[in-house]
């Protein structure tokens, strides 16, 4: 009997939990990351071709490390996620999005930065990728905040 | 704490429904996003889904990289006015939150 009841509890605690599991997919290995090369393995992309089609718009110099704005399109046909990787940045792993059916690859996004670096975006089309980067100074470092 | 958010979607460029124009969507999270450089508890947002009519058209994943009160903007090719959006996020400590809106 407290068999049956522990094996019942069980169950129900594995159906609740689901949903919340399904919604937490969340790419620990990619994130805990401290290089932008493991970061990269960790989201399948070890490798990528340079490409001009990625526009990666932020300011030269930001005075302040803490907000730093970051707009990125994609002009790579079928672009079906970006990955954002702030090269110097203690975890350079800053976000990665996914694009379905309908959404246009466009992002823009604020980001702390600990110290000037290149920021790298990763586009993946049809199962390849592709990268450009781009130098952003920052005087005053952000990631105390 | 984390409290509450702001979303403005807009139909740019199109006239009248679908007719070729972009869903532009701002939306602002109120959380901290606390780093562990800082010396607080590890504290922001992971997951962020936006949809679109019910249907999920982005999903993100994003670190503690992010600052603190995020500002995102998206895009969805096509669109009108009075679509459903719908933006959500999920942060490391099992909070969440999300907007309901309509384009304008």
């Amino acid at each position: 009997m407290n068999r049956l009841r522990r094996t019942l509890l069980g169950a129900l605690a594995v159906l609740l939990a689901r949903p919340f599991a399904a919604l937490a997919a969340w790419n620990e290995n990619a994130f805990g990351a401290k290089t932008p090369q493991d970061a990269l393995k960790g989201i399948g992309a070890a490798s990528s071709t340079p490409s001009k089609d990625i526009v990666i718009e932020a300011p030269q110099i930001a005075e302040n490390g803490a907000v730093v704005p970051i707009e990125i399109t994609s002009n790579i046909p079928g672009t079906s996620s970006l990955a954002v990787v702030l090269e110097k940045n203690p975890f350079p792993l800053a976000a990665k999005f996914d694009f379905k059916e309908g959404a246009l690859p466009f992002v823009k996004l604020n980001v702390k930065m600990a110290e000037t670096s290149d920021v790298r975006v990763v586009a993946t089309a049809s199962g390849r990728h592709y990268s450009a980067s781009r130098e952003i100074k920052v005087t005053i470092g952000g990631c105390g905040g | 704490m984390a409290g509450p958010m702001k979303m403005r979607a807009t139909l740019v460029g199109g006239t009248t429904a679908g007719a070729g124009g972009t869903t532009e969507i701002r939306v602002l999270m109120t959380h901290p996003m606390t780093t562990a450089q800082s010396g607080q508890a590890l504290h922001f947002i992971q997951n962020i889904s936006v949809k679109q009519n019910g249907k999920t058209v982005i999903e993100s994943e994003i670190s503690q990289a992010v600052s603190r009160n995020p500002v995102f903007s998206f895009r969805i090719k096509g669109g009108a006015k009075g679509d459903k959006i719908e933006v959500g996020w999920l942060d490391n400590k099992g909070e969440t939150n999300k907007i309901e809106g309509v384009v304008a």
